[in-house]
Parts: structure tokens; sequence; C-alpha cells
């Protein structure tokens, strides 16, 4: 499979930087919980995360919204430097969407009200146009007929792809997910990562943890692997996976691929 | 269809029939037997038997004493009651033979003659006659908003919510009290342009101009102007002479005060209780230590003290001849003491709310009163009705305990009435008490089954 559907790499734009990291550090507490990162991401780059649970990679993509806040380095999402300037947070999560491990969808409103709530409060869209634009998006995600239900009424996999189209209502230029698939029953996870590697099929850059192999190889142009707080490797996805080098990465990987 | 349990090979050739449900589950037999027949219909064993002769058994005893509880109540209020007084004879009305009435010696029962002759003065307590269609229309046009905003069909119900937060007490307070207040122009001048000057400030201040006024206190100052202006502007339009004659809050009594209080108390104390509540989860140190100083004070003294020292202490404090209404006093005390209650409730709701909620909402850029707003209070509230009600209740039936500081609510009005000789009997007491407790009990029951109801809906459209 890898030849042909690959995404190919030419959509990464090399000299437009998403994201960097320099030197980031951060602790819980007393806890060094990202240990001296640096991660540089260009516009169309589709990365992997992986790592043993714990190793820190939900913090750091935590970090690159500001959800979690970091203590030393630097981080700059579009050129804009990430501090406590609250006005310079909410550009960058308009232009950064997120998806998480429990879809976090909110169960008193409806799929379209959860998808248009977004550009009516943030982007300050009219409410027609944001249920245009969320139909539109539903339908990429192919659930448009369950606009008007409530999250409650969906399964797993259909709300992952929810939460998906929510994010894309904002047209981010970014999309981070935080194990997107870790909640969902085996025959749901086909369809939330089919939709995600339609997303990187048009070119939308975005970081992934993830430990959906499959996916890895499919679309990821680079392969990140944390442990303990750092990143240990980093490779072209054949590469990482054909011919790790560290030892910590072969032992994960022996644990995550084989039986 | 035959399965060989000890062979593990098996492959179903025919489907299982799909069948309909046992009978013991459906219809009014069903009913029968899930309610009342299924514990008592198992004598297979000696315990089951003994099981389901005691629930026969208090099954019997339990409606035989609530049957004949009910029936004593109906023929003390409705069948053995006095009804009318024709000839005018007032509390002879209800005295026995031996009493000296015309009923026989073992009558005991309501006297409603008695509480025809008190509806007014329950429902308005000394308000004066001629005056009394402002307290109804205030009542009539309260009811009616109170209405339009429950019932879900009815159009721009948004609209009318706003306008009876906002024109309604304006216009109640005003028809009540007959407005032309005296007023200090001047003073009142003075204050609104200081009230602009704040608001100036503010708006410079959150455009970054002021430099060291953060934008978060520059929003403070602008609503401390706001409040300054619609405060004073408020107190001009309560200084109109309407040609109302003026009727003072201390010639206000029975049901008009309780719903005075109740409502004031129940408005205000559900958003002031957000914000306590938001306050005291805060990530501010300050606001979450004074937010929390707050509820522990108002929870820590009971209110019956609140209101004694509204009436006995505050004015101590207050400069001579400085008149600060009384009802207005009691209001206050209520008003904050249930906005502590209700920051709890409302707390407990905002802590079930799960952590990803806060995390979607910030992740797509909505602020912090946005995420509050559309998000968080939505979901929280909805887990608290139940909790938010029991505080409504609470709230309503201790409006009585206004009667310490002289105010004369629908049960001070009821004492009042019994202190009435002409009226004077052996029942008098107990039929006033009892329609006074049934009053209380239809408000409350009232917002009981309105709350359940909004459960229900809310439950409804929101899960499977
Ligand atoms: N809010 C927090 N406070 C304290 N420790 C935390 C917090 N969040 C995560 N941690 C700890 O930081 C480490 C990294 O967590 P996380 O980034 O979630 O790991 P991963 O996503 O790789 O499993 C874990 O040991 C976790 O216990
Ligand atoms: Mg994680």
């Amino acid at each position: 499979m890898a030849g042909k559907s690959r995404t190919s790499s030419n959509m990464v734009v090399k000299d437009e930087v998403m994201i960097s990291m320099q030197a980031v550090n951060k602790w819980f507490g007393n806890f060094h919980v990202l240990k001296d990162i640096n991660l540089t991401v260009n516009k169309g780059e589709r990365i992997v995360i992986c790592g043993p649970s714990g190793s820190g990679k939900s913090t750091l993509i935590r970090c690159l919204n500001r959800l979690e806040e970091h203590q030393a380095g630097t981080i700059k999402v579009q050129g804009i430097e990430l501090n406590n300037d609250l006005k310079k947070i909410d550009e960058i999560r308009r232009e950064v969407g997120m998806v998480f491990q429990h879809f976090n969808l909110f169960p008193h409103l409806t799929i379209l009200e959860n998808c248009t709530l977004a550009p009516i409060w943030v982007r300050k869209t009219p409410k027609a146009d944001a249920e245009a634009i969320a139909m539109k998006y539903l339908e990429r995600v192919k659930i448009p007929e369950q606009a008007h239900k409530y999250p409650g009424q969906l399964s797993g996999g259909q709300q992952q792809r929810v939460a998906i189209a929510r994010s894309l209502c904002m047209e981010p230029k970014l999309m981070l997910f935080d194990e997107p698939t870790s909640a969902l029953d085996p025959e749901m996870i086909k369809e939330v990562l089919d939709t995600m590697v339609s997303l990187a099929e048009d070119g939308m850059s975005m970081i992934c943890v993830t430990h959906e192999m499959g996916f890895a190889r499919k679309v990821a142009n680079r392969v990140i692997f944390m442990d303990e707080g750092q990143i240990v490797e980093q490779n072209e996805p054949e590469e990482f996976f054909q011919n790790p080098q560290s030892d910590r990465t072969k032992l994960f990987l022996s644990q995550i691929l084989g039986h | 269809m035959t399965q060989n349990s000890h062979n593990s090979v098996f492959v179903r050739k025919v489907d299982a029939e799909t069948l309909p449900p046992p009978q013991n589950e459906m219809g009014i037999r069903g009913w029968l037997w899930r309610n009342l027949l299924y514990s008592v219909t198992d004598y297979s064993s000696v315990s089951a038997a003994l099981r389901s002769l005691a629930m026969i058994f208090f099954t019997v005893l339990v409606s035989y004493v609530g049957l004949t509880q009910l029936w004593l109540l109906l023929d003390f209020v409705f069948f053995s009651a006095v009804w009318s007084d024709p000839t005018g004879i007032k509390r002879e009305a209800c005295w026995t033979l031996s009493q000296g009435g015309t009923l026989p010696d073992d009558w005991h029962a309501a006297c409603w003659p008695f509480i025809f002759a008190k509806l007014k003065f329950l429902a308005y307590g000394p308000y004066p006659m001629d005056e009394l269609w402002r307290v109804n229309v205030t009542g009539l046009l309260g009811l009616a908003g109170l209405c339009w905003v429950l019932i879900e069909a009815l159009p721009y119900r948004r609209l009318v919510g706003v306008l009876m937060l906002t024109a309604y007490p304006v216009i109640a307070l005003i028809l009540l009290t007959g407005g032309a207040s005296e007023a200090n122009y001047f003073n009142a001048t003075a204050y609104i342009f200081v009230g602009l000057a704040l608001i100036t400030v503010g708006r410079l201040g959150q455009r970054d101009l002021l430099g060291i006024v953060a934008s978060d206190f520059a929003s403070i100052i602008g609503f401390v102007g706001w409040s300054l202006i619609v405060f004073q502007v408020l107190m001009l339009i309560f200084s109109v002479d309407v040609g109302l004659k003026p009727v003072g809050t201390g010639d206000w009594g029975g049901l008009m005060i309780t719903l005075v209080v109740a409502v004031t108390g129940i408005v205000v104390s559900l958003p002031l209780g957000v914000i306590l509540a938001l306050g005291r989860r805060s990530n501010m140190p300050v606001a979450r230590l004074l937010c929390t100083i707050f509820i522990e004070f108002w929870r820590g003294v009971p209110l019956i003290s609140v209101l004694f020292m509204a009436s006995v202490m505050i004015p101590l404090f207050l400069p001579e001849g400085v008149n600060f209404d009384k009802l207005m006093r009691a209001l206050i005390g209520v008003m904050l003491f249930s906005a502590a209650y209700m920051a709890e409730v409302v707390r407990g709701g905002l802590q079930a709310i799960d952590k990803g909620q806060y995390e979607a909402a910030e992740a797509m850029g909505l602020t912090y009163w946005q995420s509050m707003r559309q998000i968080i209070l939505p979901q929280a509230l909805t887990h608290v009705i139940p909790g938010i009600v029991n505080t409504f209740i609470g709230l309503f039936k201790d409006t009585t305990l206004v009667s310490i500081i002289g105010l004369f609510d629908l049960l001070g009005a009821g004492k009042s009435a019994i202190a009435d000789a002409s009226w004077s009997s052996p029942v008098q007491a107990i039929s006033i008490y009892l329609f006074v407790g049934f009053i209380f009990f239809i408000f409350c029951f009232g917002m009981s089954r309105y709350s359940i109801f909004m459960e229900n809906k809310l439950s409804k459209s929101r899960s499977h």
C-alpha cells in the first residue's frame, strides 16, 4: 500500500514554518514532563507522534494551543510567539483545530450547533453562513444526515467525525489530534482514520498523536518517537519502522507491532 | 434448534424467532402485576410466604391510615365546614350549641366565612382599599409575563423575558409605591457625570490606551460607571410624579409582600449565585477569596439574624436622617442569603462538568465568558435543576421570617387575622393556618412540578 496511496511529501512548503519549538521545557510541579523539545513543522507536513503512555505526547501538543503552559523555551505558531498575551493565544486558537481522545462534543447542543458555535462566536460569522459551512464539513466527514441529532445519539466513530468537522468549521491552518481513535471500538477506527487520511490528502498540516502505525505509514511524512519527555527519534516513516536506530524505539515498536 | 452444549462447534441454521413479551409485562395486567401483585403472590417457600403476607399487611395498613386521614381532612375542609354567614353574625356562625351557637356540639371543621371575610387582608395586608387595582395590575402583568416566558410555543419569549427583568420591576415599583419619591437633582446629575467619566476611562483602558489599566480592570471600572448611571436614572424615574397616591411599604402586607420578597429573592439569587460560584472556582485568587468569604459568611448565619440585623443594626450605622426602607433592607438580606446557597448548588453543577468540555471550548478560541455562557452553565444548571428549585422553595417558605422585623407577610397577616375578636371561635386559628398553608403549598408544588417538567424535557432532548 505504501507506494500508491502514500501522500506525496511535495505538499510540504519548505520555507513556510508553521510551528517552531526551541528548547521547550515544562514541569508539572517537580515532575519534568517535557525536556528540551526542539521541533520545526512546515506548512503541509503530517507528523505522527508516538511513544509509551505518560511520555508527554499529549502535553506536547497541548502546549501548541496553550491548553498547557510551557515554562522555558519558545514556541511560535505561524510566527506568533506563545506567551501570556491572551490576544495572541486567541489568535492562535482560531487557526489551530484540536481533536481529543474523548471527542469532547457539547452534549447539550445538536451536531449542527456544535459545529456553528465557534464560527458564530469567535469568527462572528452570520448564523446562516456558519450553518452552510457546517453542512459542508459534515458532508466532508460523511454524516450530514445527523446534523439535527444530539451527540449522545451517535456512535463513537460518528462522534469523532463530528469533532473533526467541528474543528474544520473554523477553517484551521493546522490540526492537532490527540489519540483520536484510542477510545473507539475496533470497527469504528477505520471510518475516523479514513477521514483523517482524506484531510491529509487535501494538504492539511497536522500533528497526530496516535499508535495507528498503518496510518503513520500511509500519510505521515515524519514520525516522532517520544519517551520520558524527550524526542528520542524522528525519521521518515519507512525508515522509522524498518530501521529504527535507538534501542528504546526498537523496544516500543516490538511491543506495539509484534505479538 | 437443538444445541449440544458438549460440542464446541455450533453453526446456527435457523434464526431464532422474535417473540412477544410474556403477558405479565404488558397492559393493565402487567401494570397491576409489577406494582401490586408481584410482591404478594409468592408462597413457594416459608420465607417467601411470610414476606408476601407482611407486604399485604403493610399495604392494607398504609392504605387504611392514609385514606382515613385524607377523609378527615376533606371532611374538615369541605363536607362539614361552614360555608356562609348569610345573617352576618360573624363569629357565632362557627359556634357550637354549648358555645352559644347553632352547630352540634361535636362539630369541628373549617370556618370559611371567616376566611372569606379576611381574604382581602390576607392578599394585600393594610394596603389602601381604593388603590388595590394597582396591586392587581402589577400581579396580573407579572403573571402574564411569567406565563409568556414559561410557555414554549409563544413567540418573542426572549424579548418578553428581558422586559420582565428590566422594565417590569420599574413599573411594578412605581405602581406599588406610587413613585414620586424625593430626589436630589443636583446630586443625581453629578453622579451621572461621574458615571460617564468612569465609562470613558473603562473604554480607553480596554483599548490599551492608558497603559497601566489592565483590560479586566477596565471592564470593572466601566461596569461601575454603568451601574451608577442606571441607578441614578432609575432614581430620577421613581421621582416622577405619575399622579398616583403614594403608598409606603409599611402599608404593604399579606401574600403581596410574600410574593415581592420571594420573587425578588428568586430572580436575583440565581444570577448572583452563578457569579459567586464562578468566582469561587476562578483562577484569580482575589476573586476566589472574596467569593468564598461571602458565601461562607452568609451560609454561616441564620436568616432570622440576618433580617434582625438588617432592621436593627443597619440603621445604627447609617447617618442621621437617612431612611432606608425596611422592606428594602429585608429584601437585600434575603437576596444575599439565598444567593450564597444558590452559589453552592451551582458550584456542585460546575464540578460535574467534564474537564474536556472546558478544553474543547478553550481550544476553539471561545473566551471565558463565552464558554461559560454557551457551554458550561447550560449543562451545569441543567444538572442541578432539582437543587435550584429546592433553594427557590426554601426561599419561598423562608419569607415568613420577615414577620420578625414587623413586615406582615401572608403568615403574619393570617396571625393578625386570628387576633380579630369579632371572629373568635375554636376553629378560627386552624382554619386560617390550613388556608395559608394551602396557599404556600400551591406555590411550592407549582415550582416543583415545573422543575420536573423541565428536567424531563431536557433529558428527553439530549439523551439516546
Ligand atoms: N495536569 C497534570 N498535572 C500533573 N501531572 C500531569 C498532568 N498532566 C499530565 N501529567 C503527567 O505528565 C506525564 C505526561 O502526560 P501526557 O502528556 O498525558 O502523556 P501521554 O499523552 O504521552 O500519555 C504523565 O506522567 C502524567 O501523569
Ligand atoms: Mg495522552
